[in-house]
Parts: structure tokens; C-alpha cells; sequence
């Protein structure tokens, strides 16, 4: 199985400076927790004791998880997670 | 249409069926056409509001100076009521924003102070409200906290869209200061059982989002996520193939935040034929294309057009 997990620029100090890697898992929580046994300490970027950190936002196949299921987000093959720091938005 | 003024054609926009591009006589899209304000975008509807309610509240008197953080559309909105209150306009804005907007704000007498492009809006706010901090004169209406913002969209916006279509289903619309979806979703929710409030979120290329630290991210002080049933993060090709499709097909010559809006329309049509429904979607077009010409956006294949946006504020 694999599901691609892209990553933003900040954050690629714990993929040796990849931009995207790849997991596995039945929820988006199993599969941080697939990619963190890889890159150390990434999960912790990510996850704080109340769920997702409040400046991160993802998204599943470009849909902002915390809409359909949060860290419970069934996720499967050929699914892709993209992760990305909170932003105040364009040209307002 | 007779008005007494420019300040009172605001609003009352036309909504526009999109037959074409609509994937099925069943999932229909109505393109809400917000170029067709005063200044050309749906921010005059914000920038009135909030000028409106600082005035009521004693915040304003004559030559007073308003300060933004406003990559465009904001500011020229705000510059234009500015002009016609009789106050100076002072913008923030990243460097990297395209020139038109900084030409027609310099038209409307704004001043423009340039924030490094490199950490995008997040450092425009920043700097703002350092710059806001030093100058206790200064009023910075701040519009990604200013409840008359998405008030103004609560109290026109919504009941427009029920009084055209009281058959929606659907309302979509970029995600930035959120003043939109907020003010319009509270709306529609209050009054449409079952209404989806969709939002299009720009997603741009890695310059914008920097090497800032994920703990100094940014939400703006107006968004409630509970007032979205969904949230869609639409990367500038997709924004951009959907802004020329508008073009290719209906004719109708948007910026590029409507692109991306449509973009998330298209899934939500999609899913609801998927499920049997009918779909009457609401689509937010917030400005026209006229600002976004000097980025290359809407001349040559798409490739290049998307190569052309990359580091560049296009939403």
C-alpha cells in the first residue's frame, strides 16, 4: 500500500529534504504514525495531545481533513495527503 | 437603475446560470458576479461595512489615516471610500503583487508601504500591525478580524443569493479572510436546511509559504470552521484551467480565485449527481480578470501560464 505524503518546506529536515514520502495505514492517524517510524519526530510537528496543531492544516486528496473525520480520516491506496502551514490567505 | 451616489449601487449583483459548464442539467451552476461592484470586487462590500461601522463608533473623523494589510482588492476598495469619506489610505502589501492593483491604488491617492515577498500575507499582517502599534492615530480596520466584514456579507451577500435562488444547495467561494464564507454561511445555514457552505482555498508555491516555523502560522480572527460543511485546497493549475474554461465556455472573464472556487464547485456537482441529488450551486466570483493580466495568467498554454504564477500572490 502506499500513500503519498507531501511536505512542506519547513518540515524537511526530518525527510533528509524530501518533499514527499510515503506511508501506509487504514486512518490519517496510523499513517502519520507509519511516516513518523520512518522520519522521527515529524508526528509531533503534527499532533498535539488535542489533535491536529492549530497552524497545520491538511489535506486528503486536496480536501481539508478536519471536514471529513480529522485524524480518524479513512485513507487508502493512492490516496494523497498534503500538509501545509496556515496562511493568511492571498491577495485580499 | 437610478443610485444617489457610488457608495449606494454597492452590492445587488447579478447571479448568472453557467449552463455550460455545468457537467449535468441536473447539477447547475450560478455564478454570483461580484466584479459588478463600485470598484470591481466583492471587497467593496467589507470596505463599506467596516468604514461604516468605525464611523458609528466614533473611531474616524475627518483626515484620519486607515491602514491595511491588503494585498489589493482591499485596499482599492477601502481607498475608494477613503476618497469619497475624505480620509488617506495607507496599504501593506508583499511586493510580489501585480502591478495593476498597485497602479489603481496609487490612482485612488493610497500610499503603499511593501512588505518582503518571501513569507507572503502572513508578513504583510505582521508588519501591519507593528506599523498600527506605533501610530495609535492610525486605524487599521484589520480585515481578517473585523466582524462589519463579515457582517456586510450576512446582511447582503446571503439574503441576495436566497432571493434569487431559493433553491440552493450549494455555496462556494475562496477562502481568505474568510469574511465571505462566514458571513454568507451564517446566513444560508440560519435559512436553507441542509445548505453546504464550500470553501476554495488557494494553495500557492513554496515562496509564500516559507521557511517560517509551523507554529507561527495564521488564521484569521474571523474564522469559525463550524460555519463550513467543506474546505478544498486548489492548487493555481486547477484555479487556472477553471479561469479559462469560465472564459472558453461562458464567457465570463474572472480573476483567478473565482477559478479556483469553481474548481470546488465542479467536485461538489460531482458528488451530488454521484449520490442521485440535484445541485443548485452558488459560485462566488469575486473579481473580474483585469487585475491578474500583467501575471501572464491568461496568455499562452496553461504550462506556461502556471510556470508564470509560481512566488506570485494570484488568488
Amino acid at each position: 500500500m502506499a500513500i503519498e505524503v507531501r511536505i512542506p518546506t519547513i518540515l524537511r529536515t526530518y525527510t533528509g529534504g524530501a518533499k514527499s514520502v510515503e506511508g501506509s495505514g487504514d486512518t490519517l492517524a496510523d499513517l502519520i504514525a507509519d511516516v513518523d517510524s520512518r522520519h522521527t519526530g515529524l508526528q509531533e510537528r503534527l499532533v498535539d495531545a488535542s489533535g491536529l496543531r492549530r497552524f497545520v492544516n491538511v489535506y486528503l486528496n486536496d480536501e481539508d481533513v478536519r471536514f471529513i473525520g480529522g485524524l480518524e480520516a479513512p485513507v487508502k491506496d493512492g490516496d494523497t495527503v498534503t500538509v501545509l502551514p496556515a496562511v493568511a490567505g492571498g491577495a485580499r | 437603475m437610478r443610485y444617489d451616489s457610488l457608495l449606494d449601487s454597492l452590492g445587488n449583483t447579478p447571479l448568472v446560470g453557467l449552463p455550460r459548464l455545468s457537467p449535468d442539467p441536473a447539477a447547475r451552476l450560478w455564478a454570483k458576479l461580484e466584479d459588478r461592484n463600485p470598484t470591481g470586487s466583492v471587497k467593496d462590500r467589507a470596505a463599506f461595512f467596516m468604514v461604516a461601522q468605525a464611523e458609528k463608533d466614533g473611531l474616524l473623523k475627518p483626515g484620519s489615516t486607515l491602514l491595511e494589510p491588503t494585498s489589493g482588492n482591499t485596499g482599492i476598495s477601502l481607498a475608494m471610500v477613503a476618497k469619497l469619506r475624505g480620509y488617506q489610505m495607507i496599504c501593506v502589501m508583499p511586493e510580489n503583487t501585480s502591478a495593476e492593483r498597485r497602479q489603481l491604488l496609487e490612482m485612488y491617492g493610497a500610499q503603499i508601504i511593501s512588505s518582503p515577498a518571501a513569507g507572503g500575507s502572513n508578513e504583510a499582517v505582521r508588519v501591519a500591525k507593528q506599523l498600527a502599534a506605533e501610530h495609535s492615530d492610525w486605524v487599521m480596520l484589520y480585515q481578517y478580524g473585523n466582524e462589519a466584514n463579515s457582517l456586510a456579507h450576512y446582511e447582503t451577500t446571503g439574503p441576495e443569493i436566497l432571493a434569487d435562488l431559493p433553491s440552493i444547495t450549494h455555496f462556494v467561494a475562496g477562502l481568505g479572510t474568510t469574511g465571505t464564507l462566514m458571513g454568507t454561511g451564517r446566513y444560508l445555514r440560519e435559512h436553507v436546511p441542509g445548505v453546504q457552505i464550500v470553501a476554495a482555498e488557494p494553495r500557492y508555491g513554496e515562496l509564500v509559504y516559507g521557511l517560517r516555523n509551523i507554529d507561527e502560522g495564521f488564521v484569521p480572527e474571523l474564522y469559525d470552521a463550524s460555519v463550513l460543511t467543506s474546505r478544498f485546497s486548489v492548487t493555481s493549475t486547477d484555479a487556472l484551467r477553471r479561469t479559462r474554461e469560465l472564459l472558453d465556455r461562458e464567457g465570463l472573464f474572472a480573476g483567478i480565485s473565482s477559478g479556483a472556487a469553481v474548481h470546488a464547485a465542479l467536485a461538489m456537482a460531482d458528488k451530488a449527481l454521484a449520490a442521485g441529488q440535484e445541485a443548485d450551486i452558488v459560485v462566488m466570483i469575486a473579481d473580474g480578470g483585469w487585475r491578474y493580466l500583467s501575471t501572464g495568467a491568461y496568455s499562452g498554454t496553461l504550462e506556461e501560464a502556471e510556470a508564470r504564477l509560481e512566488g506570485q500572490l494570484w488568488a
